[in-house]
């Protein structure tokens, strides 16, 4: 008891004193989220919409797959880039693997189908409505995609945030892509994993601690900013 | 400018302008609803589509702002798509999230309506039905009388040749029913086409120039209104007049 206690007192001194090391595993892990994040929510929202507003063959499998990928076990992701990234693979020469920018293309693959999947379930209900409206006034898919995109924007923060859960959670697809390189591609989750195995649980704890911290902050901001955007969302 | 605030921007082909129904026959939910329907509307005044419900009232709507297709024949304008414009007033009222000068923007911009003159339009349409104060409300909180004006409105703001609604009057209290029929009537007298779907044979009758009776699928009658009223021609038509006829 008193060794865990010790523990924990140790992981509070190690975040309060603001350990340059620390800083820069926490540093890195906000900009592989943020990137990852960005290029999801720029691919997967307006192609979630497209999936919510078109009827075409083949659209149902579509939907199926990416129903299915949001389920997809990162290791395999992390596995499937790293042949094609490793100096052998088709994309050997861009010489990514253990690089931030690996890590970030293998959480986009995980967090764009989440973005997608979650966006056309948001705006398949939005479009049954409008789509009287918007087919009489003959706007084109594009139209019909950013009226909706625009009108849900509010409640699609929802969708963004469960990317950015998923992304700041993930260890297995970039421990494999990163490789856990100190100074280069140590993230909060790939350290938390090696430090317990090592028996360095303080620091494991105060990091742990930092992400619930850092998940806290972003749910209290979208929090407040969802019931901001209720004064202005018209509905 | 009062008179001419809703004169369809392709007046000058307002007299060439018809809409004709060739041999149209629809399926919904697998039960045919019409069976070669033919028949042909002029371009002046308030047409009104009247009978029993399901009989294909609104579904002629339908086909002709092009959300139904139908399964043969054809539904077409005299003039083409890129000369004549629309406005669509649904059953249920389909507003935006949004206030009401962006639901009115929204319209303008699909509509490819001028874009330095979209904002000059809302306003003096908005001031010219005294309801300026309205521009900024969300329009989904509006009362429902409010939005089926706005609803009009946004029909009527880019201009239409043909205006199409569909039961634009249930559920509204009498003052604004009172307030859409005087709109509907400026806008005919501008030039825009109306053509209204509508169970309240009294609205019809105060409305409309022309009266298109349905039952079954098919069209029992077209008439002038006052001669509809006077002296129907089909038994069907005088029993659903006299409230007979229910399905």
């Amino acid at each position: 008891m008193i060794e865990l206690t010790n523990i924990f007192k140790n992981s509070f001194n190690l975040i309060f004193s603001f350990n340059k090391d620390l800083i820069e595993i926490i540093f890195l892990s906000l900009k592989v989220s943020f990137f990852s994040l960005s290029f999801s929510c720029i691919f997967g929202l307006p192609l979630g919409a497209f999936l919510a507003v078109s009827k075409f063959f083949g659209r149902g499998l579509l939907v199926l797959f990416f129903n299915s990928m949001m389920g997809l076990p990162p290791v395999f992701i992390g596995l499937i880039l790293y042949v094609i990234l490793s100096a052998s693979g088709p994309l050997g020469a861009l010489q990514l693997l253990y690089t931030p920018k690996a890590m970030i293309i293998a959480q986009f693959f995980l967090i764009m189908p989440i973005i997608v999947s979650l966006t056309r379930q948001s705006l398949e209900e939005m479009i049954v409505e409008y789509d009287d409206l918007l087919k009489s006034l003959k706007a084109s898919t594009k139209e019909r995609m950013l009226t909706i995109l625009w009108d849900s924007r509010y409640s699609l923060l929802t969708c963004v945030l469960a990317g950015l859960g998923r992304s700041l959670s993930e260890v297995g697809a970039i421990i494999i892509v990163g490789g856990n390189i100190a100074y280069a591609t140590r993230v909060m989750t790939t350290t938390i994993a090696l430090e317990t195995s090592k028996g360095n649980l303080e620091i494991a704890i105060a990091l742990g601690f930092v992400l619930i911290f850092i998940s806290f902050l972003i749910n209290l901001l979208a929090y407040l900013l969802n019931n901001f955007a209720k004064k202005f969302s018209y509905d | 400018m009062t008179k001419n605030i809703f004169k369809p921007l392709y007046t000058n082909l307002n007299s060439l302008l018809s809409i004709n129904f060739n041999n149209v026959s629809l399926k919904l939910s697998n039960k045919p609803l019409f069976n070669n329907l033919s028949f042909k509307i002029d371009s002046k005044g308030i047409s009104a589509f009247i009978g029993p419900n399901a009989t294909g009232k609104s579904s002629c709507i339908k086909l002709l702002i092009g959300l139904l297709k139908p399964d043969s024949g054809e539904v077409f304008f005299s003039v083409n798509e890129k000369k004549r414009s629309i406005g669509y007033v649904p059953q249920k009222i389909i507003l935006l999230r949004r206030n009401v000068e962006d639901n009115l923007l929204h319209t303008l911009s699909i509509s490819n309506y001028p874009m330095n003159e979209r904002k000059k339009r809302i306003k003096e349409v908005l001031k010219f039905l005294k309801l300026e104060h309205l521009a900024k409300e969300s329009a989904r909180n509006l009362s429902a009388g409010h939005q089926q004006l706005i609803s009009i409105i946004r029909a009527l703001i880019i201009k239409p040749n043909f205006l199409f609604l569909d039961e634009p009057c249930s559920n509204l209290d009498l003052k604004t029913i009172a307030i859409i029929e005087n709109l509907l009537k400026l806008a005919s007298r501008s030039g825009v086409k109306i053509i209204i779907v509508t169970h309240d044979l009294f609205q019809a009758k105060r409305l409309s120039d022309e009266i298109l009776f349905f039952y079954n699928g098919k069209i029992f009658e077209k008439n002038k209104t006052k001669n509809f009223f006077k002296n129907p021609k089909s038994k069907e038509a005088k029993d659903f007049k006299n409230g007979l006829l229910i399905k």
